[in-house]
């Protein structure tokens, strides 16, 4: 694996939950403006591989790298920050808050950095016209589809320019169409402004909008591109 | 399916007779059709002449079927690359794919390698697909979905294969 | 036929070919007897049992709300009987003698009351010489102590034999000879004895022949009465609100196990009798539960005292009538609070719709409440003085219960309103004003226990202060000057003498007076009208002494002085001939004892002339040689006894003194104001209650909030991933707890003031705001806020953690 030129890259990453080990040695790499799908069984660690790559949670050993900053090594205000400003995340479910409009929810991020509220929801709501659900926008989650929710949840990934978007089974709660709908203009809008995409899924369908796809297995890393060469 | 290769994999667990490599086809691979004993013998004269495989021991006082029949270096290598060759993918491949795995774990080889690859396999092509379907017109689009779903669908079954080796793997080697 | 065919799919197949083989008949609907709602109700207690850890918490935490609140109940339902019981018991000892005493008989004694202060607490003493062998005993006493022994409480006797006890022991000059039994005292921490005196004059007591009497207490003055009835509104409410809080809790998972009951076929209205079930488990539960909790509970009754009362706990008892309402009422009245909770949410098979998405807050019945309240309080107000009648009561009672209920009804509209205009402000702001836009009720139900608490403990807080001021001033006025006022009945001149003595030799004394003082009126020979009511007021004492009272420039033991206090109709002059046994009343037929006063009594000046505290009045002041003392009407000694308040203990040692001098000498003084302790004892119950209160309300606070997180618990870890501060979402928990309490609590602050205001206005006294209690109320309440987002904090931390974020 040559980590070289990489955004953001982890080696021999470990994670045990109890004695149930859920990383044992993971490797990964990825380069500005690559999708990468990581798939495996579940339960094989394809989570527990993103919330380490995401700073979420720290690995018991091993290093993760974003840039210049070696992201095990930071305290968790640092990984927030980081997290805030430079990743974007997009779940399967329940992470749109309920009592905020989905514009206020597009702004939120923005706004967590510190950005003023009349700016960020000038550009939330520039990021629904663009995710094609800008007529939602005064709308609560509750009321509206879950395609609308899921867009709306990209908008909110993409929303603070993120360098790097996590996406944890974007599309598990959506029919097909709607689905391909929401990658194709995630993936899109990742290419545009040059962003990595770490795409979790177990949908070969979906794994198929990615550059590349990795396999986590027992908590192990196999690059299935480095392993073709 | 390769008979061949098959047979050459059954024969990588030890020697064995022509009657008991049909019985152990049978029991894995046969449920549709089982294997004529004559199917075997052809097989086997067909891999002793490639040096695949040769006799190991012949009982005295018997006829052809008593035989045994044990697998070269050669032979191993053969099935090794066999077994890690991704099919290309295609329509109603199970049959083929599902054989492969029983013969890797029969062998002890990492039958969730060969899913890996064999997923990457298809994957590269329903790439080109999804690529194509997103410039496409209507017609291209419908085409792809057609052929996206179907090798999907493939997949899932490997997944599914996959999820449930370990259980197969005790049937098996039982 | 498939299984899966819907009723509805079955009527309209039947309705295509009634004949059909296939047809199946459709489902009768079932009849709801009271066999369904027993069925229904059983199979939700089982629920309620059987639900697992969570299920087993949830049950727990209901039961353990309604517990609380039917011992509470339980506790005001004992009120009546504990109050006959006690004025039972003091009715049977009592007997403070007849206007016709009984002749001296072997079955007679000689009773008085010797009681006394020590420290401030109060000690009833009795005092008997009895007549003949078979004396009557008062309850809790089965033979009389001997001469110079006494009978005590089990409460002054260990007052007696602690090291604190010494200064009383002094003065309770009698051996201990055993205990009074239980049915003589009024409670376990009652201070009291019961001796025998060999010397017990016949002047200093009362004759009796038996023990108790049909003795009515006095009935309560209205303000007791009002104070009584704010207290029971303002205790019930937050109890009611707080069973009515608890029997929801858990609400939100009970609903989802009631979708899939619905998924299995059961109806609307089952569910609801299945939810009801639940929460009926939980409230039987919790009425066991409070029923061991009172008993338990009771038994601190011997240790608390409260208004100068103090019981046993078996007197602790509530009635029948009542113990059987609350055990029927409550789990009723919790199956109705689930039921009504319940509107507005249809439970459909694949979850919850929230029929009404947003309540429309109807304003005018919430305001309709208060206003009907104040509307029947109002003409109260306007009645002067207020009377203690059986109409008046009631609407008191109702007035100040709708005013108070109707504050909060007023406080789920009052926080939508607020909260639907705020709009923008920082991210945690905004995160918990947009949370209560969309559902502020769980939150409110819960502050508006807080509302009725702080409200009524301000208003019960106001009328007390304001009863109190007016005791506070008198004592005050009267305890500027560091004196303590003794009377008894007098003998002689020199023993008089003896007594000042002794008192102006007692540590901490700083001077003593005392004269000898007694009734003298005109006198009424044949021809003079009765004259009853021309009293004049005679003071004997020595010339030092009367010196003190007036202006006496030469005097010697023999002088008589007559004073400038005679009014132009007294009989008082020299040379007068004046009655040493006036009589007291038209039909007293005293025999008149004419005195002349001396020709050369001289005219002299009192010093403070007037009627008071430091005052004098006396007509006639002679020097002991001039009269004998017997030939007096009732003679009592009057003695001023000016102290010093640094010396430790002199009122002590000074009362040790008087009882030594003369043990039935009573005392009037403004040491001790029994008032402030009542006052006192009162004010820590109402802030203990009201913390109790605000602490249960915080607990459901608490409750609701975890389950809402917890309900949360994906999305907080979503926020968690995208970086969101901790602080951010603990400052959102802080802020969506605050501003419904900061609003309850100033409603709460504004009607508690306002009721008090309305309720002092009713006895008359001037409205004056104790701003230090509101204050505090209104710090407790923020305590809770904090106390509530303190506790919610370790689990907010715990459902950040990316644990939420796992999908299975």
């Amino acid at each position: 694996m040559t980590p070289e030129g990489s955004l953001l890259s982890a080696e021999g990453l470990h994670k045990k939950y109890g004695a149930t080990p859920a990383l044992d040695g993971a490797d990964f790499s990825i380069h500005p403006g690559e999708v990468v799908a990581v798939m495996g069984p579940s339960g094989s660690g394809k989570s527990t591989l993103l919330h380490c790559l995401a700073g979420i949670i720290r690995p018991d050993s091993g290093t993760v790298r974003y840039g210049p900053h070696l992201l095990t090594g930071l305290n968790d205000a640092q990984r927030s920050a980081l997290r805030r400003t430079d990743f974007g995340f997009v779940f399967q479910f329940g992470q749109l808050v309920p009592e905020l409009t989905c514009l206020e929810n597009v702004a939120l991020p923005l706004r967590l950095n510190g950005t003023k509220r009349k700016e960020a929801e000038r550009q939330a709501r520039e990021w629904l016209e663009r995710l094609e659900v800008d007529t939602v926008g005064g709308q609560r989650p509750g009321e509206i589809s879950g395609g609308q929710g899921q867009r709306v949840a990209v908008a909110r990934a993409l929303a603070t320019r993120p360098r790097v978007i996590f996406a944890d089974e974007p599309t598990g709660a959506l029919d097909s169409l709607n689905g391909e709908r929401v990658l194709t203009l995630l993936t899109d809008a990742a290419r545009d402004t040059s962003a990595a995409v770490v795409l979790v899924t177990h949908e070969s369908r979906v794994a198929a909008y990615s550059d590349r796809e990795i396999v986590v297995r027992d908590g192990r890393v196999k690059d299935m591109l480095a392993g073709l060469i | 399916m390769s008979i061949g290769h098959t047979l050459l994999g059954l024969l990588e667990s030890g020697p064995r007779h022509g009657y008991d490599l049909k019985r152990a086809f049978d029991a894995h691979f046969g449920q549709d059709r089982p294997l004529h004993y004559g199917q075997v013998y052809s097989t086997m004269s067909r891999l002793l002449k490639n040096g695949l495989v040769e006799v190991d021991a012949v009982e005295a006082g018997a006829g052809p079927e008593r035989k045994r029949y044990a697998i070269t270096s050669a032979g191993i290598t053969d099935v090794t690359q066999w077994l890690a060759r991704p099919e290309k993918p295609e329509p109603y491949l199970q049959s083929t794919l599902y054989t492969k795995v029983v013969l890797a774990l029969l062998t002890g080889r990492d039958a969730a390698e060969l899913l890996d690859t064999q997923r990457t396999e298809h994957l590269r092509l329903m790439r080109g697909l999804t690529e194509r379907k997103r410039g496409g017109d209507l017609a291209d689009q419908l085409i792809c979905d057609h052929a996206l779903f179907h090798l999907e669908a493939d997949l899932r079954w490997l997944e599914l294969t996959s999820a449930r080796l370990d259980r197969l793997g005790e049937t098996v080697r039982a | 036929m498939s299984p899966l065919r819907s009723p509805a799919g079955g009527r309209d197949g039947g309705a295509g070919g009634p004949t059909g083989p296939a047809h199946r008949e459709p489902p009768a609907v079932p009849r709801t007897g009271p066999r369904t709602w027993a069925r229904d109700l059983a199979m939700g207690m089982r629920f309620a049992a059987g639900g697992g850890r969570a299920g087993w918490i949830r049950t727990a935490l209901t039961a353990a709300g309604v517990a609380l609140g039917v011992a509470v109940l339980l506790l005001g339902a004992s009120v009546p009987s504990l109050m006959d019981a006690w004025h039972g018991r003091e009715k049977a000892r009592e007997n403070l003698g007849q206007e016709h005493d009984p002749k001296p008989a072997d079955d007679t004694l000689l009773h008085t009351s010797v009681d006394t202060t020590y420290r401030g607490a109060q000690v009833r003493g009795r005092l008997v010489r009895p007549d003949g062998a078979r004396p009557p005993l008062p309850p809790g006493v089965r033979r009389l102590p001997g001469p110079g022994r006494m009978l005590v409480s089990p409460a002054l006797k260990e007052l007696l034999d602690s090291p604190a006890g010494a200064l009383l022991r002094d003065r309770l000059d009698y051996e201990v000879a055993g205990v009074i039994g239980d049915a003589g005292l009024l409670g376990p921490a009652e201070l009291t004895y019961f001796a025998q005196s060999a010397t017990l004059r016949e002047a200093d007591a009362y004759r009796i022949d038996h023990f108790g009497r049909s003795w009515d207490p006095t009935p309560m003055r209205a303000p007791a009465v009002l104070l009584v009835i704010m207290t029971c509104v303002a205790l019930m409410m937050p109890v009611m609100v707080f069973i009515g809080t608890s029997v929801r809790f858990g609400n939100e998972r009970r609903e989802r196990r009631l979708a899939a009951l619905r998924l299995v076929g059961s109806d609307v209205p089952t569910t609801r009798r299945i939810a009801s079930g639940e929460t009926l488990f939980g409230s039987l539960l919790g009425l066991a539960g409070g029923a061991a909790l009172f008993l338990g509970g009771r038994q601190l009754a011997s240790v608390i005292t409260l208004w100068g009362i103090n019981v046993f706990p078996s007197d602790v008892t509530p009635g029948p009538l009542a113990a059987a309402l609350i055990a029927v009422l409550v789990p009723a009245a919790a199956v109705l609070v689930t039921l009504f909770a319940q509107r507005g949410v249809t439970v459909e098979p694949l979850g919850i719709v929230r029929g009404r998405p947003a309540i429309r807050r109807r304003l005018w019945w919430r305001v309709a409440l208060p206003a009907v309240g104040t509307l029947l309080l109002l003409p109260l107000a306007g009645e002067r003085p207020w009377t203690d009648t059986a109409p008046n009561t009631l609407r008191l009672a109702a007035g100040s219960m709708l005013l108070l209920f109707g504050v909060t009804a007023l406080l789920p509209w009052l926080v939508d309103a607020v909260v639907r205009r705020l709009r923008g402000g920082p991210v945690p702001w905004q995160l918990a004003i947009r949370r209560l836009q969309l559902s502020s009720g769980s939150a409110t139900r819960a502050v508006g226990g807080i509302t009725i608490a702080v409200a009524g403990a301000i208003a019960i807080h106001m009328l007390l202060t304001g009863m109190q001021a007016g005791y506070a001033q008198a004592y005050a006025e009267s305890g500027k000057v560091p004196r303590i006022g003794l009377w008894g009945g007098a003998d002689s001149w020199p023993r008089t003498q003896k007594a000042l003595t002794a008192l102006r030799a007692t540590p901490g004394v700083t001077a003593a007076r005392g004269t000898i003082d007694a009734n003298i009126g005109r006198l009424t020979g044949p021809g003079n009208a009765p004259s009853h009511d021309t009293h004049a007021t005679v003071a004997v004492g020595s010339c030092a002494e009367l010196r003190t009272l007036a202006r006496i420039t030469s005097c010697r033991d023999g002088d008589v002085f007559v004073t400038d206090a005679r009014d132009p109709d007294s009989p008082v002059r020299a040379g007068a001939t004046i009655d040493l046994n006036p009589r007291v009343g038209t039909d007293d037929r005293a025999t008149p004892r004419p005195w002349k006063i001396p020709e050369a009594a001289r005219a002299t000046a009192l010093r403070a002339p007037g009627h008071g505290p430091g005052l004098f009045s006396y007509d006639l002041l002679l020097t002991p040689s001039v009269l004998d003392i017997a030939r007096l009407k009732d003679p009592d000694v009057e003695f001023q006894v000016d102290f010093d308040r640094d010396t430790p203990d002199a009122v002590e040692h000074l009362r040790n003194t008087a009882a030594h001098i003369n043990p039935t000498m009573n005392e009037f003084s403004a040491v001790d104001n029994p008032h402030d302790q009542q006052l006192g004892s009162v004010r820590d119950g109402l802030f203990t209650g009201a913390v109790v209160t605000l602490l249960l309300i915080g607990a459901g606070l608490i409750i609701s909030t975890v389950e809402q997180l917890h309900e949360r618990r994906r999305l907080l870890s979503t926020l968690d991933a995208h970086g969101t501060r901790r602080a951010t979402l603990g400052w959102s928990v802080l802020w969506q707890t605050a501003v419904p309490v900061v609003l309850g609590l100033g409603l709460a602050v504004g009607c508690g003031l306002g009721l008090g205001s309305l309720l002092l206005t009713m006895i008359d006294t001037p409205v004056t705001v104790d701003w230090p209690v509101v204050a505090g109320m209104t710090a407790i309440g923020g305590g809770v806020i904090l106390f509530v987002t303190a506790l919610s904090l370790p689990p907010l931390w715990r459902m950040m953690r990316p644990d939420g974020l796992r999908t299975e």
